[in-house]
């Protein structure tokens, strides 16, 4: 208090102050009283607390006066300093650079810094160093919170972010990996839920990949009667259930129901309640483990069959004049010993069919007995049926010379087409067919290149409109063309039957429909616009070996479980649903990711806290039925401030995009856009309003928390999907739409904030990656080479005057205009450097579930349009607010809502 | 001429025709009093040895209604190179290659000996024979082995420039293309859902398609053979790949069978590529169709095929809707000038029933068997493309039928495997006998063998005179496909004599020709038997015996013993009393396939064969003499005779009780008995000169006295000894039936006591 700016401050700080990394971090959090700022001292040291400027018309002109930026201190008043609370970090946002001679009063956090200055100043620019930085959060985050592992032992424990490395290890509750939540300290009423507007969803990835170094969940066999449940809401044994009467019986964790224990499950109890064999028991004492399901858990009381995989090849001109069809042909016969296998087994269990089709289908009996594969071909494509049992599905090291002569002879026997229409829709029901007729579940891999425009059921007309876009129509765009996909994907999901798509248009192919399947039966999309042989068959290549190698289950459902209070009410992802509660699957991959909602029915204690439990009940690759068991315990509270100091940004970010891009189904963009909007002004003025000290209104407090929530949202705001550029097409939204629908959090992160390295920054000798910097142009220097990544593309920026030596032993060419902006792949050239960048982008690539496509962009080259649209922070072209002007459009937001 | 007998033989050998009558009853009400209608048995391919063809086009009539051809019955007037058509009168100029024609230098048309001739002509393309194979393969692994290497064998057979196709089907159908190299191909059809030829044909890709004209390029002008070249190969390129192909066929998984979807899919296949060109449908099949269009039964192993007792209860529920799905196929077949063969084996009835309309109205072939691993299908199959005398395959194409006659008769009918052909004209009858309303017929296929029933009426007024020492006249005009690929038109011109029935009644029975009249009649009997209750059948055919015996017998009213009948009419009623017990109209015993496959047969086969169906032959051989035909009777079963029966689709050897004796005591093989031995193989060589030669291959049956088998020839004698007369006979010779049928005796006791009677 007391402290007054500096007359020309008026809450907004120059910024012209170049970046600084490695500068010291402004002071944890409420941390003790600073020792006088003078480490802090650039006028940013003050977090959370930003003030707009008063007119918004004065975002522009000089700013003559320190950096003061109305960034204020950390917590509001009213929480104490909690020495012990180090992750929560403070100030994480702004460079912090040198000292600031005029700094000095600057910090104490004074609530009416930054208000209303008297006189009106003029116009002046918020800084962007002053404002809440991606970059230097995870970078706090990462080194707090990266070196120790993450016990999951204790309830309501906020995991560090998913850009840290940190390994996990289970201690009762589920990994992060498998299960993050918007919050873990959820309000105890739906009333105080509904004040804060703070959305309570979990981000859930059940099949999720772990580091090497972490263990598999174990596989629990209760024998015959399967795994023991609680009587009323059949939630699975776990380690919230209370075993009572002498390990008699056992309280229902979810329901408080009591349920006895079978007799063969009896254990005693220790004097402390829990049973002898507490740690015998993966299901008593982890977080996450497998039952063996038993034939109730099967379709038709059956135990599966072993799943099969239908390769299915588009044979259309186009298909094959770019080469594609050799290309999968060859690439299969590799390929297809590395079909995915459980555990030890030595081969896979999965069989492989074949059909290829233009606007008929050819399906291939390469049974083991034949000297030469056969083709049937079947036109009748309004009636789709399978023409063949015996040999269609085969084994792959029984029938590998047939196969191996089939994929041959493929590419010679199509090699005049001269067919240019195709059929979609039978495709599908072919695959289902041969599936139900072999009595199993499996995974339809369509290679596909045209709108499906030849006379069949599911055949689309060309219905792209540019004009719909910013109307009441553009809704129509994003909607399938015809319910017939709808109706196809319930008959796949009841057959287990899951669609993988991988499109290769050279035009508009309707994404949204051609999409409807594999995105209801957990499949997955992959779109190479415009593919050609030499620069995308390397990133197709990989998508596809990682496609058929990855992990997955099939016919898979899954149940989410929770303590009587709140109630799993709403999901987003690839999948289809046909009650309100369980989520069906004909296939789930280790990367697909559901997004549950929860909503309170009733009040929660905050003794009991909040319980999870996820359920998945699929079929695994060698055809054995498990059960798939996640548990999260969650704190409750009944002050909104444990709610915001316990959220995670990212995991927020990830629910509202997918709620948002589920909007765009049934809304106007902009609706969808002020609604997003509107619900983060009110959970940031919650905030304001009822956990920040009291301040005077001009000042825009952020929770620590959430304090990256401005930053995201716009990115959220200005992605394609809802805010298109000229340069987007239809498909291209649609595309992505459903790719972002099945994300994880980590994958959201990267797509919605890119990462940015400054590669000529990095360090050759040691195999980390160099700092990441934000998305700005203004960051970007013209004698530095930089990569951005966001989950999709590569992209490699050259400045224009990099060094020769540089770009030498980057790209082998001795000067930058003779770059080539057309490579796919960097040269590999034997130097430092360049070792150093290719093992980094093999790094990168290894992280995401898909194979970047690489871009090589030359400063002040045409392409470096599409490389600005992903400098996320500044204005974009299509009409996105830079990070700066949307910071202050929140705080207008919130000022009007406070008021 | 000697006699009518060998008048009537002459005519058959020269022209293949056999007339009821041979002089014919000059007006109409006469005619309908001689009971047995002026008709005839027509062979229009009859082997003729001595008829070259000639090479040119025939000359015709140039009245537009008429087109007779020129004949050795037209008045000729060399001078004026006129010839008078005999048929319309009309007076005809001969066309300028006829300019050096005068009384010693005929052309061959002119020749009495001609009243037969044959033109090869020139007339569009020669396309070659075509054989689709339509296969069945829901088999037992053995019997799909043997008809593998059945069909495999038969390639050699063909016509080396023959287009063959290959259909399989099971619950699916499969068309197989045969041009592709490496990687065989096949367009797979659901066998449940019939399509349209046009749909079949989009899907073949067979459709022309709306090939956008390309720049600077010329047309490919032989288009057509090109794109149905996929499904139909000249055999003599494609014989190894369809050996190869045949022997991977594989049994299908599912035992459903699409007969009638595969079907469909061959009509149009064929109908679309090779529209009026000779081709044979071939369907091999191993039981009835069981799902789909055509389906005959239900796929349920417990629910079992229609029997006639279903059929006449009115339980038949696929029966209706089948038949009518194969006569839509046969018509569309037959439209566009196909044939089907049916080759069905199986132990249990395949539904020839329902689709024996295939066969009946396309000349198809139809064969029965109980296995494909068989001599008798295996044999009867390779009959199939047996060679004539001249080394010509015995089969002939798409021909058209035209009958001519003067204008006394008209055309009632024709029954046969043919389909009518619509032309109506001056000749042709308001009265239908048979298919009718028409004047000529298509003949999809046919063979040397192949024999129509063809019904005129005689129109003449009573009144109106007699044409003074005209004769009537008929001509018939065969065009058709020779299996040279030639077109030919074989003309047949005949003329018979006009006599008063009332005053030159002894003539017109003298002439009569009793064997044609039974079978003619048992053809008209057969064909109203397909429609009607077989009971009316057998009443209309008493009642026309007992009015031929009226008024052709002697006898005094009321006495019975004094009823005489001449020699030509001496066989007639034995004829009618073994028709009476023929599978054609009895269909006891015998289950609606047979019935059908007994009556496809016999509307089709020639005089001779027919007779024997009606009435087999028995042939006796003994020690006491040369072996000798026998009465078909059960006196002539005697225990040291052996026996040898042929009813065309059986050859039974029965050896008598007192033979089986020896033969079991082995004397055969005793030197000193070597005449035994002789007279155990006499009969076996006899039938194998019968098995030789017949199609379909006769069912072999070697039985004994007392032997399950010997059921065939026990129920083809004549039952004189039943066991309700056998003791008042008090004979030693002979067999008992035992049966309640009447006797021959007894029929013709009742017959005699019927026509004698005033009352009736």
């Amino acid at each position: 208090p007391g402290f007054a700016p500096p007359p020309s401050s008026t809450g907004i700080g120059p910024s012209s102050y170049p970046p600084t990394t490695g500068a010291p971090r402004p002071p944890t959090m409420p941390g003790p009283p600073l020792p006088g700022q003078t480490v802090a001292g650039p006028p940013t040291s003050q977090p959370n607390h930003i003030s707009s400027p008063p007119p918004p018309s004065a975002m522009s002109g000089p700013h003559p006066g320190p950096p003061m930026s109305g960034l204020h201190g950390p917590l509001p008043p009213t929480h104490p300093p909690q020495p012990g609370y180090q992750m929560q970090q403070n100030g994480s946002f702004g460079q912090v650079r040198g000292p600031q001679p005029n700094y000095g009063g600057a910090y104490p956090g004074t609530p009416n810094y930054g208000s209303q200055p008297g006189p009106p100043p003029p116009p002046k620019r918020l800084d962007p160093d002053s404002i809440p930085s991606p970059i230097q959060v995870i970078e706090d985050d990462r080194s707090n919170r990266g070196s120790e592992p993450f016990v999951t032992g204790v309830r309501g424990q906020v995991p560090p972010l998913v850009t840290t490395n940190f390994l996990v290890k289970d201690q009762g509750n589920a990994s992060p990996r498998y299960i993050r939540c918007t919050s873990y300290n959820i309000p105890c009423t739906s009333d105080m839920a509904k004040q804060s507007q703070v959305p309570l969803a979990a981000v859930i990835k059940p099949l999720a990949t772990l580091p090497p170094e972490e263990t598999l969940p174990y596989l629990v066999d209760h024998g015959e009667s399967g795994p023991v449940r609680c009587n009323r809401c059949k939630a699975y044994m776990c380690p919230f259930m209370q075993f009572i009467e002498g390990g008699r019986r056992f309280q229902c964790c979810f329901c408080s129901c009591v349920t006895e224990v079978p007799p063969h499950y009896f254990q005693h109890l220790d004097h402390t309640g829990k049973r002898v064999d507490f740690y015998d028991r993966p299901e008593l004492s982890l977080g996450s483990y497998e039952f063996l399901a038993t034939v109730d858990y099967c379709k038709n009381n059956k135990f599966p069959s072993p799943p099969a995989f239908i390769f299915m090849i588009d044979v259309s001109y186009n298909a094959v004049k770019s080469g594609l069809v050799r290309l999968i042909c060859e690439e299969l016969k590799s390929l297809l010993d590395y079909l995915p296998r459980e555990g030890n087994m030595e081969e896979s269990a999965i069989r492989v069919g074949f059909v290829t089709y233009n606007k008929v289908l050819h399906f291939y009996n390469v049974k083991s007995s034949l000297a030469q594969p056969q083709m049937m071909v079947v036109s009748d494509v309004a009636d789709m049926f399978v023409p063949l049992l015996d040999g269609f599905l085969v084994n792959v090291n029984e029938s590998r010379t047939v196969i191996a002569s089939l994929l041959d002879q493929i590419p010679e026997m199509f090699a005049d087409t001269r067919e240019t229409e195709t059929v979609f829709a039978p495709v599908i029901q072919a695959g289902l067919e041969a599936l139900k007729e072999a009595e199993c579940a499996g995974k339809l891999f369509i290679f596909h290149t045209s709108l499906p425009i030849a006379e069949a059921p599911g055949k689309l007309k060309n219905r792209d409109d540019k004009k719909l876009i910013n109307t009441d129509k553009e809704k129509t765009l994003f909607q399938p063309q015809t319910s017939f996909y709808n109706n196809l994907a319930k008959d796949c999901v009841a057959q287990g039957c899951c669609v993988d798509l991988f499109l290769f248009p050279n035009q508009y192919l309707d994404v949204a429909t051609l999409g409807v399947v594999p995105y209801q039966t957990g499949g997955s999309i992959y779109k190479y616009a415009y593919f050609q042989l030499e620069t995308d068959q390397d990133r197709f290549l990989n998508d596809l070996r990682r496609d058929v190698q990855k992990e997955v289950g099939f016919d898979a459902v899954m149940r989410v479980r929770t303590s009587t209070g709140i109630r799993a009410t709403d999901f987003f992802g690839a999948f289809y649903m046909s009650n309100t509660t369980d989520v069906e699957m004909a296939g789930l991959d280790c990367d697909k990711t559901i997004t549950v909602e929860f909503k309170h029915d009733d009040k929660l204690s905050e003794d009991t806290g909040a319980l999870l439990q996820c359920a998945l009940l699929y079929t695994s690759c060698a055809g054995q039925r498990r059960l798939r068991i996640h548990n999260l315990s969650l704190n409750c509270c009944t002050q909104l401030a444990d709610l915001y100091r316990n959220c995670e940004t990212d995991t927020l970010i990830n629910y509202l995009a997918k709620y948002a891009y589920r909007g765009v189904l049934s809304s106007p963009v902009k609706t969808v856009r002020d609604a997003l909007i509107n619900q983060c002004a009110q959970i940031l003025a919650c905030y304001r309003k009822n956990c920040a000290s009291p301040s005077s209104a001009g000042q825009l407090i952020l929770p620590e928390c959430m304090k990256l929530l401005p930053v995201y949202l716009n990115c959220v705001l200005k992605s394609d999907v809802l805010q298109p550029g000229p340069e987007v097409t239809t498909d291209d939204r649609a595309y992505v739409r459903q790719l972002v629908t099945s994300m994880d959090v980590a994958e959201t992160n990267v797509f919605f904030y890119p990462r940015l390295l400054p590669l000529t920054k990095a360090d050759v000798d040691s195999d980390s990656l160099p700092a990441a910097i934000r998305n700005s142009e203004e960051r970007l220097s013209k004698g530095d080479i930089y990569l951005l990544e966001n989950g999709l593309n590569i992209f490699v920026w050259v400045g224009v005057n990099v060094q020769q030596g540089l770009i030498q032993s980057l790209f082998g060419v001795s000067s930058f205009s003779q770059i080539s902006n057309s490579l796919s792949t960097l040269p590999v050239l034997e130097n430092p450097f360049s070792k150093k960048v290719r093992s980094m982008i093999d790094m990168l690539q290894v992280q995401r579930s898909r194979y970047m496509k690489l871009i090589i962009v030359k400063q002040e080259d045409k392409l470096e349009m599409l490389f600005k649209h992903f400098l996320v922070e500044d204005k974009s072209l299509s009409g996105g607010a830079s990070y700066v002007d949307f910071l202050c459009h929140m705080h207008k937001e919130i000022r009007q809502l406070l008021s | 001429m000697a006699t009518y007998l060998e008048f009537i033989q002459q005519n058959e050998e020269r022209d293949g025709v056999r007339f009821s009558w041979n002089v014919w009853p000059s007006s109409r009400l006469e005619a309908t009093r001689m009971v047995v209608p002026l008709a005839c048995l027509l062979t229009p391919l009859k082997e003729r040895l001595d008829l070259p063809p000639v090479q040119y086009e025939p000359v015709l009539c140039s009245r537009p209604t008429c087109k007779a051809v020129l004949n050795p019955l037209c008045q000729v007037d060399y001078r004026a190179k006129l010839w008078a058509c005999n048929f319309c009168f009309q007076r005809n100029q001969f066309p300028p290659a006829y300019a050096g024609i005068s009384e010693v230098n005929q052309p061959a048309e002119l020749m009495p000996q001609f009243s037969t001739i044959e033109y090869i002509v020139q007339r569009g393309p020669q396309m070659p024979l075509i054989f689709l194979y339509v296969v069945d393969t829901c088999l037992e692994e053995e019997d799909l082995q043997a008809l593998k290497e059945s069909l495999q064998m038969s390639l050699s057979l063909l016509p080396a420039d023959a287009l063959v196709g290959l259909i399989t089907f099971g619950r699916m159908v499969q068309v197989h293309e045969l041009s592709c190299e490496g990687i065989s191909k096949s367009y797979v059809f659901r066998g449940t859902k019939d399509l349209t030829a046009k749909q079949i044909q989009d899907m073949l890709g067979l459709s022309r398609p709306a090939v956008p004209i390309q720049q600077g390029r010329p047309l490919q002008t032989p288009e057509q053979p090109v794109i149905s070249s996929r499904f139909l190969q000249p055999v003599h390129k494609i014989d190894m790949n369809l050996t190869d192909l045949l022997g991977e066929l594989q049994r299908d998984p599912w035992p459903l069978r699409s007969t009638g979807v595969a079907l469909s899919i061959a009509v149009g296949l064929l109908e679309g590529t090779f529209p009026n060109t000779g081709a044979r449908i071939m369907l091999f099949t191993g039981g009835p169709p069981t799902q789909g269009p055509g389906m005959v039964v239900g796929d349920e192993l417990k629910t079992p095929i229609r029997s006639w007792h279903d059929i006449e209860k009115d339980n038949a529920r696929f029966m209706k809707k089948a038949t009518k799905h194969y006569e839509t196929l046969a018509n569309r077949t037959a439209a566009n000038g196909h044939c089907i063969d049916i080759y069905a084996c199986a132990l249990d009835q395949t539904g020839l029933l329902e689709m024996k309309c295939c066969a009946n109205l396309t000349g198809g072939h139809m064969v029965m068997g109980d296995s494909f691993n068989t001599s008798l299908f295996k044999q009867t199959f390779q009959r199939v493309f047996s060679k004539g005398f001249n080394g010509e395959f015995r089969m002939a194409f798409g021909a058209n039928l035209d009958v001519k006659t003067s204008r006394e008769l008209k055309i009632a009918g024709a029954i046969g495997p043919c389909i009518s052909l619509n032309a109506k004209g001056p000749c042709v009858s308001e009265n239908e006998l048979g298919i009718g309303g028409t004047s000529q017929w298509k003949i999809c296929s046919l063979d040397p063998s192949t024999t129509l029933a063809i019904y005129f009426e005689v129109v003449n007024q009573h009144n109106a005179p007699i044409p003074q020492g005209g004769r009537g006249a008929v001509q018939f005009v065969t065009q058709y496909q020779h299996s040279s690929t030639q077109k030919r038109i074989r003309v047949t011109t005949i003329a018979r004599n006009w006599a008063d029935a009332q005053s030159q009644l002894q003539h017109i029975e003298a002439a009569f020709d009793q064997e044609a009249a039974a079978v003619l009649m048992a053809r008209l009997g057969v064909y109203r038997a397909e429609s009607e209750e077989g009971p009316d059948v057998l009443r209309w055919l008493d009642r026309q015996l007992i009015r031929l015996c009226q008024k052709f017998g002697q006898y005094n009213k009321d006495d019975p013993n004094s009823f005489r009948l001449s020699e030509s009419f001496s066989l007639y009623p034995q004829f009618m009393f073994h028709l009476r017990r023929s599978p054609f109209l009895q269909v006891f015993n015998n289950s609606p396939d047979e019935s059908s496959y007994y009556r496809h047969h016999f509307a089709r086969q020639d005089l001779t064969q027919s007779l024997i169906m009606i009435q087999p032959i028995l042939y006796a051989y003994s020690f006491h003499g040369p072996p000798e035909p026998v009465l078909l009777d059960s006196s002539s079963i005697l225990p040291d005779r052996i026996l040898l029966m042929d009813t065309f689709f059986q050859i039974v050897i029965y050896l008598g009780e007192t033979i089986a004796q020896w033969q079991k005591a082995g004397y055969q093989d005793m030197p000193e008995y070597e005449n035994f031995k002789h007279l155990l193989q006499a009969p076996l060589d006899d039938a194998q000169e019968i098995l030789q030669t017949r199609f379909p291959m006769p069912r072999y049956i070697h039985t004994e006295h007392g032997g399950s088998q010997a059921r065939f020839l026990l129920s083809k004698v004549n039952p004189s000894q039943t066991h309700n007369n056998l003791y008042a006979w008090g004979q030693e010779s002979g067999a008992p039936i035992l049966t309640d049928d009447v006797s021959l005796q007894v029929f013709m006791d009742h017959l005699k006591k019927l026509a004698v009677s005033s009352a009736s």
